[in-house]
C-alpha cells in the first residue's frame, strides 16, 4: 500500500512507463484479497455467481419446458394451485409450472441485463472517451447531449423509448441500455479529463509518444476499474428497469417467454389470495439485484486504494 | 454569486432546446403515421386531419419545428386522445398531488434517514452499522411497485390500518382551494379533511420513499465518517469542547452538504417513482394519469408530461446547484 500512494493522487494504477503493470498487477491482486476478505463481497458474489449459473443451466434443472400451460385448466379465477409433489413450488397465474418459470426467468434478467448494459456502455463509452479525449466542440456537443438525456428522469427515458420501439425484447433492451449511456458517457470522459492532467500521461506526452497511444494504452486501462463497477451496478438497475417496464405494459409481451416482471404484474390481481405468486417472482428480482449491488460496491472499495484504511 | 447563478441558468437554455429537438424527433419516429399513432386505433379521418393541422406533418419539416416550437412556448401540447383535455390543464390540476406526495415522501426519508446514518457512522463496524447497510441495500435493490403492492396487501388490506386508495374519503367534504389537500384542510380549518389526506398518504409515501431513504442513509454515514475523521473534528474535541457542540457544530453541519445535494437529486427518482406507486395505490397525481397514458399510447400526454418533468427536474437541480453555492462558497468558484 506504501508502495503506490506517493505516486497516486488522483487514481488507481498510475505508474510512469513500463512500471504501470507491476503497479496494475499488484493493484488487481490487492483487489483480490480486499474482495475475498469482505463478507459482503463475498455474499454479492456467491448471488451473481448462483444466478448466472441458474441462468445458463434452466434447461437442465428446470422440471419442465418453459411456458407450458398444460395445467391453465387448475388456474381458476378464484385461486392457483399451489406446491404440490409434480410443482414444487405450485403453479403460476398463466398456469405454468413457477418453479420453471422462475429458473428461465433468470435466463431472460441475464440475456436483457447484459445486453442492455452492453449496449449502454459500449455506446456510453465511445461517447464519453470521444468526449474527454478529443476535447473542444466534440465535447461540448456530446455534454450537452449528455446534459439533454440527464434531464429526464432515466425509467421514463426509457418509456419514452419503449413506446417509440413497440413491445419487444429487443425494444425493451434498447430503451435501458440508452437510459444507461448518459451515465457511462459522463464516467469514461471525467476519466479521462482527470487522468490526461496526470503526470504519468504528461511524461508520456514528454517521451514523444502518441496522443492516440497514450489515450488506448495508458488512459483507457486505467479507467476499467470504475467502468466495471458501474456496469456491475448497472445490472441491477437494469433488472429492476425490465420489471418496471412491464409493470407499465411497455415489456416484452411474448407470452413464449419467462420474465419475471410480467409474473409479478400477472400476479397482481390474485395477490389478496395468492400473495406467492408474486412474492416468488418479486423477490427473485430483489435478490438478483441485491447481488449485483453487493458485489459492485465492493468492487469499488477494493479498486480504490483511498478506501483502503 | 449572481455571476454564478446566471451562468447555471444560461446551461439550461441548450438543455431544453434541445429536449424540444429530441420530442419532435420523437413523435415523428413514433411507428407508422405520426397522426394515426397518436389518436391511435379510434383514429376518424376528421381526427387524422386535426392532429396533422395541429402539428402541420404536410409541411416542410423546419417549419414543422418552428410552429412546435411555439406551441411549446406557449405550453400547448394539445389534448389527450383519452377525455380530450388539454395536456397542460390536467398537468397542472394533478400536479400539487404529486409534489405532496413526493413531499411526504422526502420528509420520511430525511427524517428516518439522516439520524439512522449519522448513528451507523458512529458505531462503523458495529451491530448497528450492519443492520443499517443491511436495510439500505434491501431498500435499494426492492423494485417500487412491489414494495407499494407489498404495502397495500399487508397494511391496508390484512391490517386495515391504512385505506387502500385515492387522495381523500370520497365521504369527506372538504372544500379545495389549492389541491394540496392537507394544506387545504388546514388552511379551511377542516383538520378532519386535512387528517384523511394525511392517513391517505403514508402508504404511497413510504413505498416512494424507501429508495431516497436508502440512499440518505448512506450518503449520510459516509459523509458523517469522513468528517469524523478530520483534523478540525480532533481539534474541537482535543480544546475540551461539549461533544454535543462538535457534533452539531463541526460534525453536522460539514457533514449534510453532500446529503443536501443528494436530497436535491432524488427528485428525478420521486416523479418517476410516482408513476409507479401512484397507480398502486390509485393516487389521483400525474403518476397515476402518466402511467394510464403509457398504457394507452396516448402520445400527446406522454410527450407533454416528459417535457413537464423533464423542466421541473432542471430547475430543481438548478435549485440545488445554486442553493449548494449559498451553503458552501468553496463551490462558487470552479
Amino acid at each position: 500500500m506504501t508502495a503506490q500512494l506517493p505516486t497516486l493522487p488522483t487514481g488507481p494504477a498510475a505508474g510512469p512507463g513500463d512500471g504501470a503493470t507491476v503497479v496494475g498487477e499488484s493493484l488487481l491482486r490487492g483487489a483480490w484479497h480486499r474482495l475475498r476478505r469482505s463478507p459482503l463481497a463475498v455474499a454479492g458474489a456467491v448471488i451473481v455467481l448462483l444466478f448466472v449459473l441458474v441462468a445458463l443451466a434452466a434447461p437442465l434443472l428446470a422440471p419442465y419446458e418453459p411456458a407450458s400451460t398444460q395445467w391453465a385448466g387448475d388456474v381458476t379465477p378464484q385461486s392457483v394451485p399451489g406446491p404440490s409433489a409434480d410443482h414444487v413450488l405450485g403453479l403460476d397465474s398463466f398456469g405454468s409450472d413457477m418453479l420453471t418459470q422462475l429458473l428461465y426467468g433468470a435466463r431472460q434478467s441475464l440475456i436483457v441485463g447484459v445486453v442492455s448494459t452492453l449496449l449502454g456502455l459500449s455506446v456510453g463509452a465511445a461517447l464519453g472517451i470521444s468526449a474527454g479525449g478529443l476535447g473542444g466542440k466534440v465535447d461540448t456537443a456530446v455534454m450537452r447531449l449528455v446534459d439533454i438525456l440527464l434531464s429526464i428522469p432515466s425509467l421514463l427515458l426509457a418509456v419514452s423509448v419503449a413506446a417509440v420501439m413497440g413491445q419487444s425484447q429487443l425494444s425493451v433492451m434498447i430503451a435501458i441500455g440508452v437510459a444507461q449511456v448518459p451515465i457511462f458517457a459522463r464516467l469514461l470522459r471525467g476519466s479521462m479529463l482527470s487522468q490526461s492532467r496526470s503526470d504519468y500521461v504528461l511524461a508520456a506526452g514528454a517521451l514523444g509518444i502518441r496522443r492516440r497511444r497514450i489515450v488506448l494504452g495508458h488512459v483507457l486501462p486505467n479507467s476499467l476499474g470504475p467502468t466495471i463497477v458501474q456496469a456491475t451496478l448497472s445490472l441491477a438497475t437494469a433488472i429492476i428497469e425490465v420489471a418496471a417496464l412491464s409493470f407499465l405494459g411497455l415489456g416484452d409481451s411474448d407470452p413464449a417467454v419467462a420474465e419475471w416482471g410480467r409474473m409479478l404484474v400477472a400476479a397482481q390481481e390474485r395477490f389478496g389470495n395468492d400473495p406467492r405468486l408474486a412474492v416468488y417472482p418479486g423477490v427473485c428480482i430483489a435478490i438478483t439485484a441485491l447481488g449485483f449491488t453487493l458485489f459492485g460496491e465492493a468492487l469499488r472499495e477494493a479498486l480504490d486504494p483511498r478506501q483502503r484504511r | 454569486m449572481l455571476r454564478f447563478t446566471l451562468r447555471r441558468l444560461a446551461l439550461l437554455v441548450p438543455v431544453l432546446f434541445g429536449l424540444s429537438i429530441l420530442l419532435f424527433v420523437w413523435i415523428r419516429a413514433l411507428p407508422g403515421d405520426p397522426a394515426r399513432s397518436l389518436l391511435g386505433e379510434r383514429a376518424t379521418p376528421e381526427g387524422i386531419r386535426q392532429i396533422r393541422a395541429l402539428y402541420g406533418f404536410d409541411k416542410p419539416l423546419v417549419e414543422q419545428y418552428w410552429a412546435y416550437l411555439g406551441q411549446l412556448v406557449t405550453f400547448d401540447f394539445g389534448s389527450s386522445i383519452r377525455d380530450g383535455r388539454p395536456v397542460t390543464d390536467t398537468f397542472l390540476e394533478q400536479f400539487p398531488a404529486t409534489v405532496e406526495l413526493a413531499f411526504f415522501a422526502i420528509v420520511f426519508a430525511v427524517v428516518l434517514g439522516i439520524p439512522l446514518g449519522y448513528a451507523a457512522a458512529r458505531r462503523r463496524g458495529e451491530l448497528v452499522d450492519g443492520a443499517v447497510i443491511t436495510g439500505s441495500l434491501i431498500g435499494v435493490v426492492i423494485p417500487v411497485f412491489f414494495l407499494a403492492i407489498l404495502l397495500k396487501l399487508v397494511f391496508a388490506i390484512q391490517l386495515d390500518w391504512f385505506p387502500t386508495s385515492s387522495r381523500q374519503d370520497a365521504r369527506i367534504d372538504a372544500t379545495h382551494i389549492t389541491n394540496f389537500y392537507v394544506l387545504d384542510g388546514l388552511l379551511t380549518r377542516e383538520f378532519d379533511a386535512a387528517w384523511d389526506a394525511i392517513v391517505h398518504l403514508v402508504l404511497p409515501a413510504v413505498a416512494l420513499g424507501t429508495i431516497p431513504l436508502a440512499i440518505i442513509v448512506r450518503i449520510t454515514r459516509a459523509s458523517v465518517s469522513e468528517v469524523l475523521n478530520e483534523d478540525y473534528v480532533r481539534t474541537a474535541e482535543a480544546k475540551g469542547l461539549h461533544p454535543q457542540v462538535v457534533r452539531r457544530r463541526h460534525v453536522l453541519r460539514n457533514a449534510m452538504l453532500p446529503v443536501l445535494t443528494t436530497i436535491g437529486l432524488q427528485v428525478g427518482l420521486l416523479l418517476s417513482g410516482a408513476v409507479l406507486t401512484e397507480s398502486v395505490f390509485a393516487f389521483n397525481g400525474i403518476g397515476s394519469y402518466l402511467f394510464d397514458a403509457i398504457a394507452q399510447r396516448d402520445y400527446p400526454v406522454l410527450q407533454g408530461y416528459i417535457l413537464f418533468i423533464a423542466l421541473i427536474y432542471s430547475l430543481v437541480n438548478l435549485a440545488v446547484d445554486i442553493g449548494y453555492g449559498l451553503i458552501d462558497p468553496r463551490v462558487r468558484v470552479s
